[in-house]
């Protein structure tokens, strides 16, 4: 071994950037090509900087553009060996067209995506249309809603995404600035216990086997296409799901953090509850638990993975409640919003007797408060008295002006 | 190591061993192939190859088939040149740390793309690729037009030829702006190599893969491919086509090197007049006409200055 070892105290004071960057120096990646973008940048950067300073041996490559990013990312991950890189909002933008490809050939890339809002109005502040735009790419999707999550995640993602039955790419969402750039108590593992957990990179159909040429990237048409990508879904739908939790598992086993499809808070009993991602979440829990002081059953529940869409979990996680709020944090720009949907879908053939409404909030990194939590859970148990949703179903949260709901 | 391979003649090069397979669909007379399997076959060294979306691509790798035996890699119509500096970034990292599957091996990256993959949409990952250093080389198959997509004008398409996008008609002549200079600018990237090929031109050709080959760094050949479906000629004259290219100086062979050093690699014995080259091609069949002729003459007249400039930097040395 030809680099140098760090040593971490039990608790580090990291933000969501430098915990994603100490994973992905723990992961020894073999490869990070990236083009730098408010918030993610001080991934990238910190991986250069490990880099320079001994403790990685692999390789960066600063390119011209997240397009360029993904492109070398791809050429890397087919050439055999570990990928990672970052992005956020208008980079991932660029490089969607990449996003397919890298899914579609099946390689295991780990892309830390910071949640930030997509122009126009130009904005980097957090928000999730970046995670929302690419949600059909086929990239499986974590959600971090703290430091030590990006950190956990990004270990984890590699075993997910690496494994044999599954070479797929995986995203690891935080949001932006609210928790890429918020300091916090992250508890690390050592560089030997995190390695031994990530595990070396099997190589699979790798260019630089030199005794097996592989062609990667074919042409399919009418007589072919349908069934790679079906392949694909069906992978998505039904290996994916119990490999993360065989590795959630493990992962507890190891170090005693336990994490879920989905994260439930105060659900057992609860009558409403909240649904969201990201840094939300953890306000959320907050006000539940001062609720349940005034006499509300309030609870929340987090989605930890987006993509493949946890199902069954929505379902067991949602059972007898009574109002339902889906909180999304991107315009659905003439719809309904996604968690609405995914909600509304997964509930549709169920016994359920929820009241469903969904909220949009937080756009370009707008702070969702406690006081918009407490008025939001009053409204649920507003529905749940007069025994049908009172509002409009879909109602913005926090814009200035005369209020806006919808449907 | 790797050795330079050694080639005695046309026999023996095109029956050495293909890693480039006859079974592909590109049409009959496309000089993608031929030029596909001279750069192979001018090396025993192994091969990462890309290719971007386009002729090539589409005529060689469909599903379940592959004609490459080697590997190979496609991602967009833009980013050939990326996905083979991705893998050669790869190879680096993985030579350092010790994890190479056939350490002893000296495998060399290439990338393929059409004009428009090259000129055009791809122009910006070229460039970063060339600016970064990799060790690599890409190579245009330059027919100066879209023609996976049915002959739409790029960058390349040079002026007078009728394009679907830019037609002849009865108040256009067609292509009304003249071709980029992919050279000058490959070249002003400062990077080792940067060449002009044609197939007819064999042992130039493989001179200048090998010589490409050999340095450190990143190399850029633009290769003139004749394209019976887009510029009109029988199938059976791609290589009359190609040598009118060459030996009438609409693409003359030369060599860069560091970005400085302009060597002329090919002189024609006899000088073919330009009008033979345009004669031969349905594209160009309109400039026949009386009130057209005169852009027959601004060929010639640019094909001749190119040709005193290419001198003068030579004889210069700069």
């Amino acid at each position: 071994m030809a680099f140098d070892k760090m040593e971490l105290q039990k608790i580090e004071v990291w933000d969501g950037n430098r915990a994603a960057a100490q994973a992905l120096r723990q992961a020894q990646v073999d490869v990070v090509a990236a083009y730098p973008i408010t918030p993610s940048t001080p991934i990238v950067e910190g991986y250069a900087k490990f880099l320079a300073d001994g403790y990685i041996e692999g390789e960066f490559a600063m390119v011209e553009s997240e397009h360029a990013a993904m492109s070398a990312c791809i050429g890397a991950a087919a050439a055999g060996g570990r990928v990672a890189t970052a992005t956020s909002s208008q980079g991932l933008a660029l490089m969607s067209e990449t996003l397919y490809q890298a899914s579609g050939m099946r390689l295991p890339i780990i892309l830390n995506l910071v949640n930030r809002a997509l122009a126009s109005p130009l904005n980097v502040n957090g928000d999730h249309s970046d995670m929302y735009m690419i949600r059909d790419s086929g990239w499986i999707q974590f959600d971090a809603f703290c430091p030590q999550e990006s950190y956990d995640l990004n270990l984890i993602a590699f075993r997910v995404a690496e494994d044999h039955d599954i070479r797929l790419p995986a995203i690891v969402n935080q949001d932006g600035f609210m928790t890429s750039h918020t300091a916090q108590g992250v508890h690390t593992l050592s560089d030997d216990e995190a390695y031994a957990f990530v595990g070396e990179y099997k190589p699979m159909n790798d260019m630089l086997d030199f005794e097996h040429p592989v062609t990667h990237g074919v042409q399919t048409e009418e007589d072919w296409h349908f069934e790679h990508k079906a392949r694909q879904h069906n992978d998505l739908m039904v290996k994916v799901i119990p490999k993360i939790k065989e590795v959630f598992a493990d992962f507890e086993k190891l170090t005693g953090r336990k994490y879920n499809l989905v994260e439930k808070y105060d659900m057992d009993d609860a009558d409403v509850c909240v649904v969201c991602m990201g840094s939300s979440v953890e306000t959320a829990r907050e006000v539940a638990t001062e609720m349940r002081a005034k006499g509300i059953k309030a609870g929340v529940v987090g989605f930890r993975v987006f993509r493949p869409i946890p199902f069954a979990e929505i379902i067991d996680a949602l059972k007898g409640v009574k109002a339902i709020a889906a909180l999304d944090r991107s315009s659905p720009n003439g719809a309904a919003g996604t968690l609405f949907n995914e909600i509304a879908g997964a509930l549709f053939n169920t016994d359920t007797k929820a009241l469903l409404s969904g909220y949009v909030y937080g756009l370009g990194g707008r702070d969702l408060t406690k006081a918009h939590l407490t008025a939001l859970f009053n409204e649920l148990q507003a529905n749940v008295d007069a025994g049908k949703v009172t509002t409009q179903l879909q109602q913005f949260i926090g814009v200035r002006g005369p209020k806006l709901a919808y449907l | 190591m790797s050795e330079i391979k050694n080639i005695k003649n046309l026999k023996e090069f095109s029956t050495s061993a293909d890693r480039f397979e006859g079974a592909n669909l590109l049409c009959p007379g496309c000089a993608h192939s031929i030029i596909v399997r001279e750069v192979l076959n001018a090396t025993n060294d192994d091969l990462i190859l890309s290719a971007s979306t386009g002729c090539l691509e589409v005529c060689t790798a469909v599903y379940p088939y592959t004609s490459w035996d080697a590997s190979w890699i496609h991602i967009g119509f833009e980013n050939s040149s990326t996905a083979v500096a991705g893998a050669e970034i790869m190879y680096k990292a993985l030579k350092k740390k010790g994890r190479l599957k056939q350490p002893e091996r000296t495998p060399k990256f290439v990338s393929f793309a059409g004009d428009g993959a090259s000129y055009d949409i791809g122009f910006q990952w070229i460039s970063g690729c060339m600016e970064r250093g990799h060790n690599m080389m890409h190579i245009v198959l330059d027919n100066e037009v879209y023609a996976n997509t049915g002959g739409q004008r790029s960058s390349s398409t040079p002026i007078g030829s009728s394009a679907t996008t830019s037609p002849e008609g009865k108040k256009s002549y067609g292509e009304k702006r003249n071709k980029k200079d992919m050279m000058a600018i490959m070249a002003a990237h400062g990077i080792p190599y940067v060449a002009q090929v044609a197939p007819n031109k064999w042992k130039d050709m493989v001179k200048k893969i090998q010589h490409g080959f050999a340095v450190e760094g990143p190399v850029f050949i633009n290769a003139v491919s004749p394209c019976t479906t887009e510029w009109k000629f029988d199938p059976k004259d791609t290589m009359n086509i190609a040598d009118l290219a060459t030996d009438s100086l609409v693409f003359p062979l030369y060599e860069i090197i560091d970005g400085r050093e302009l060597n002329i690699t090919y002189r024609p014995k006899n000088i073919v007049p330009v009008e033979e080259y345009l004669a031969a091609q349905g594209r160009f069949k309109h400039l026949f006409k009386d009130e057209y002729k005169y852009l027959i003459k601004e060929w010639q007249d640019r094909v001749d200055e190119k040709w005193a400039y290419l001198q003068r930097r030579e004889e210069a040395r700069i």
